[in-house]
C-alpha cells in the first residue's frame, strides 16, 4: 500500500512536470529552428515567445473534432490517448534523482523496453483506423520501422546492463556515480553503444532522418492524416514526450543520470536530458529523409550487426578484464 | 507483392499497359496523389497504381491551373500582352516577358538597341539564379519535409533569393511581376549604383553555394535519395521534347543560348552544364552549377553593358498603331531556367492591333511528360524526389 501510494504520488508529480516540460521544450526547438534558419522563432506570445506553445495547444483545442466517415470510431478515438500513456508510461522507472521515482524496479530497463515498444500499436491503429490511403501507408512504415528499430535499441541497452551487472535504472546510474560514465568508459562497447542507443531513439520516435511514418512531402501527414484537433494534439504531444522520455532513459543509461559535481542530482539528470534532447532537434532541422527501404538496410545490415559485437565486447570486458565488472 | 508486375516494372514497362492486364489476381492500390498535396508544386496530380509501396503505373494529369491565357491575349493589344504572360512561370516571370516580346520584335520587325538587348540578359540570368535557389529550396523540401533539414536549406536559399529580387525591385518597382520588358525593348533603365548592388549580392551567393552543396548535393542522405532514381535517357528526354537542365543531365548538350544566341549570348561566352547520368542527382548538379554559371555571366555582362537608347520602338501610347500583316507568323524561342520557352504568334488578327494566335510552349509540360516513363519501379518517397527534380512549374504548365 505504502509503495503504492508513493508510486501514485511520485507518477503523478512527475507526469505534471513533464508534460510542463514538453511545452518548454516545443519552444525551445522552435527557438533552435529559427535561429538555424536565420529566423527569430517566436516573439510575440509572453516573454520570448515562451507561451507560444500553450497558445499553440489552445487554438488546436479549439478546432473541430473530426471522424472520417468510414472510420473505425473507437479506435480512432483510443489511439491517440494510447499513445500519450504509453510515452508517459516509460517515465515511471526514470531516476530523476537518488530518491526521486516513481517506482525503482528491479527491471527497469526491461519495462521501458517494453512500454516503448508498445508505441507502435497507437501508431498503427492510428494508421488503420483513419481509412485513409496515406495513413494506411504510414501505419504500414511505422510498423515495420518500429520492430526492426526495436533490435538494436534492446542490444545497445543490454550493454550497460551486462557493464552495471542490473537491470534497475537506478541501479544503473548508482553503478556510474560510483565508478565511471558508460558513454566514458570502456570506450568500445560504450560510446558506440550511446551512437546506436541514439539512432534507434530516433527511429523509435519518428525523428527525421527516420521520420517516414509521418513523412509529410509524401504521405501527407501520414498517420495523422485524419486528426484534427484536441486528438492532433495528443499525438504531438506523444511524440514530444517519447522523445523527452527516451533522452532522460539515455541520459540515465550512459551519462550517469543524475551524477554530476556542485549541483544537485536533479539538476544534472534534466541538463544531460535537455542536451541530448537538442542534438535530436539539431539533427532533425539539419538532415533530409531516408527512405522506408534505406532505413531497413541502415537497420539490419549496420546497426543490428553493429551491436551484437557491441553486446558480445561489453561481456567479454566484464569476464576478462580485471576489475571490469566490479 | 506481384512478381509478374515487379519484373516487368523492373525490365521497363510499357506506360500505356495496364499491370493489372499481367496479372490480374495483383492486389493493387490506386493513390491519388494531389491536387492538393504538399509536394505536387501547386495543383498537380499523379494517379499512382501501387503494389505494395512501389510504383507501378503514374498517370499525370494537369490542368488545375488553367486560366485560358493564350486565349485572352488574341483579345488584348500586342502591348498590353505582357503583364499577362507575366504569371506563367511564376518563379521566372521575366524570362516569359522576355520570349513573349521577342516574337511580337520579330513579328513587327523592330530592332532592339544593344543596351537593351544586354540588359535582358542580365536580367535572365539574374533571374535563372533566382529560379534555381527557388528549386533547390523546395527539392530539399521534398526530400527533407517541412518539419526537418529541408526547412532549413529552404529558408537559407529564400534569403539569397530575396536579395536578387530586391535588386529586380530597384529596376521595375516591383518584386515579381516586373512589366518592365516591352516591344522594342526595356520599359526601365537600370538606376544608379545598381551594378554595384549586384556584384555586392553576386558576391554573398557565390560564396554560399559551397554552405548549399553541403547540405545537398554533397549530403550522403541526398545523394543516396537521389543517385539512380527517376534515370532519363537521353534519347527518351529528345523523344518527349524536354529542354533545359534536365536535358542536359541526360547527357545531351544542348543549350539555345549557345546554340542559338539571341539577346548578347552571342558576345558573352556561354558554356553550357552537362551531366551524364540522367537521374534526379545529375538534374540537381546541373542546375547548382548553373548557378555558378549565371553568376560569371551576369558579371561579364555588367563589365560589357554598352551605354545607348533601351527602347528602339515609340512608347505605345495608342495600342491601334500596331499592325500586323494578317498571316505573317513567327516562333522564337529561349533558354529560360526550365528548358525552351517558345512563343509561336500568328499576326493579324480581329482586330489587327492583336495576334489572331498566340501559342506558348512551356518546358514543365514537356518535363512532366516524362513521369510515365521514369517513375514505375520506384516508392512513393522516390516519386516526390523525381518530381522535384523535374522542376516543374504548374503556372507554365497549364497556362
Amino acid at each position: 500500500m505504502n509503495a503504492l501510494a508513493h508510486g501514485a504520488a511520485y507518477g503523478a508529480v512527475i507526469a505534471t512536470v513533464l508534460l510542463a516540460m514538453v511545452a518548454l521544450a516545443i519552444w525551445f526547438e522552435r527557438k533552435l529552428a529559427g535561429r538555424m534558419q536565420s529566423r527569430l522563432g517566436p516573439t510575440m506570445v509572453g516573454p520570448v515567445g515562451l507561451l507560444q506553445p500553450i497558445a499553440d495547444v489552445l487554438k488546436l483545442l479549439q478546432k473541430e473534432d473530426i471522424v472520417p466517415a468510414d472510420a473505425d470510431r473507437g479506435l480512432f478515438n483510443v489511439a491517440p490517448v494510447l499513445a500519450v500513456l504509453v510515452s508517459l508510461g516509460a517515465a515511471a522507472v526514470v531516476p530523476f534523482a537518488p530518491s526521486t521515482i516513481a517506482a525503482d524496479l528491479d527491471v527497469g530497463v526491461l519495462y521501458v523496453l517494453a512500454i516503448g515498444g508498445l508505441m507502435v500499436i497507437p501508431t498503427f491503429a492510428a494508421g488503420w483506423a483513419s481509412n485513409n490511403k496515406f495513413a494506411l501507408l504510414g501505419g504500414m512504415r511505422a510498423v515495420a520501422q518500429s520492430v526492426s528499430y526495436g533490435v538494436p535499441l534492446v542490444l545497445a541497452t543490454l550493454v550497460p546492463v551486462i557493464l552495471a551487472g542490473t537491470m534497475s535504472l537506478s541501479g544503473i546510474v548508482a553503478w556510474q556515480s560510483q565508478h565511471h560514465w558508460f558513454a566514458v568508459w570502456p570506450v568500445l562497447p560504450g560510446l558506440p553503444a550511446f551512437f546506436v542507443f541514439f539512432l534507434a531513439l530516433l527511429a523509435e520516435s519518428n525523428r527525421i532522418p527516420f521520420d517516414i511514418p509521418e513523412a509529410e512531402s509524401e504521405l501527407v501527414a501520414g498517420v495523422t492524416t485524419e486528426y484534427t484537433g484536441a486528438k492532433f494534439t495528443l499525438f504531438y504531444m506523444a511524440e514530444y514526450l517519447h522523445t523527452l522520455v527516451g533522452s532522460a532513459v539515455a541520459a540515465a543509461l550512459f551519462f550517469g543520470g543524475w551524477d554530476g559535481p556542485f549541483a544537485p542530482g536533479l539538476f544534472w539528470m534534466v541538463g544531460k536530458t535537455l542536451a541530448l534532447f537538442a542534438s535530436v532537434y539539431w539533427v532533425r532541422w539539419s538532415l533530409l529523409r531516408f527512405r522506408a527501404d534505406q532505413l531497413m538496410e541502415l537497420c539490419w545490415k549496420r546497426l543490428t550487426p553493429l551491436s551484437v559485437a557491441l553486446v558480445l565486447l561489453a561481456a567479454a570486458w566484464v569476464q576478462f578484464v580485471p576489475g571490469g565488472g566490479k | 507483392m506481384s512478381v509478374q508486375i515487379q519484373s516487368a516494372v523492373r525490365a521497363g514497362i510499357d506506360p500505356h499497359l495496364s499491370p493489372r492486364s499481367l496479372d490480374p489476381e495483383a492486389d493493387l492500390m490506386l493513390l491519388h496523389f494531389g491536387p492538393q498535396h504538399p509536394s505536387t508544386h501547386g495543383v498537380f496530380r499523379m494517379d499512382l497504381l501501387l503494389d505494395g509501396e512501389i510504383v507501378v503505373k503514374a498517370t499525370p494529369y494537369v490542368g488545375y491551373l488553367h486560366r485560358a491565357v493564350e486565349k485572352l491575349c488574341e483579345k488584348l493589344t500586342y502591348a498590353q500582352v505582357t503583364p499577362i504572360v507575366d504569371k506563367n512561370d511564376y518563379v521566372a516571370p521575366m524570362t516569359n516577358e522576355q520570349a513573349l516580346n521577342m516574337a511580337f520584335e520579330r513579328l513587327l520587325g523592330i530592332e532592339v538597341p544593344r543596351r537593351a538587348r544586354w540588359m535582358r540578359t542580365i536580367f535572365a540570368e539574374l533571374q535563372r539564379i533566382a529560379s534555381h535557389l527557388l528549386w533547390l529550396g523546395t527539392f530539399t523540401l521534398d526530400l527533407g519535409g517541412a518539419l526537418g533539414g529541408g526547412t532549413t536549406l529552404f529558408m537559407h536559399a529564400f534569403r539569397e533569393r530575396e536579395s536578387i529580387l530586391d535588386l529586380f525591385e530597384d529596376v521595375s518597382g516591383a518584386r515579381f511581376h516586373y512589366n518592365t520588358h516591352t516591344i522594342g525593348g526595356n520599359r526601365h533603365d537600370i538606376p544608379a549604383g545598381w551594378d554595384d548592388k549586384v556584384k555586392a549580392a553576386l558576391a554573398v551567393i557565390e560564396a554560399r553555394i559551397p554552405e548549399y552543396e553541403a547540405m545537398s548535393v554533397a549530403n550522403s542522405i541526398f545523394v543516396a535519395r537521389t543517385r539512380r532514381i527517376g534515370v532519363l535517357s537521353g534519347e527518351l528526354a529528345l523523344e518527349l521534347g524536354i529542354t533545359g537542365p534536365n536535358l542536359r543531365a541526360s547527357g545531351v548538350d544542348h543549350d539555345l543560348r549557345r546554340d542559338a544566341p539571341y539577346g548578347a549570348y552571342d558576345e558573352l561566352t556561354v558554356r553550357p552544364c552537362v551531366a551524364s547520368e540522367g537521374d534526379c542527382l545529375a538534374r540537381a548538379r546541373v542546375r547548382v552549377d548553373e548557378m555558378r554559371e549565371s553568376i560569371r555571366l551576369v558579371r561579364d555582362g555588367l563589365a560589357g553593358l554598352p551605354e545607348g537608347p533601351i527602347c528602339g520602338y515609340k512608347p505605345v501610347r495608342q495600342p491601334t498603331q500596331v499592325k500586323v500583316t494578317a498571316g505573317s507568323q513567327v516562333y522564337v524561342a529561349i533558354e529560360t531556367p526550365r528548358g525552351e520557352l517558345g512563343t509561336f504568334v500568328v499576326g493579324g488578327g480581329e482586330p489587327p492591333t492583336s495576334p489572331h494566335r498566340l501559342k506558348i510552349r512551356s518546358p514543365s509540360l514537356h518535363a512532366l511528360s516524362a513521369i510515365p516513363y521514369i517513375l514505375p519501379g520506384h516508392t512513393v518517397s522516390d516519386a516526390v524526389a523525381i518530381l522535384g527534380s523535374l522542376d516543374p512549374i504548374m503556372g507554365e504548365v497549364d497556362r
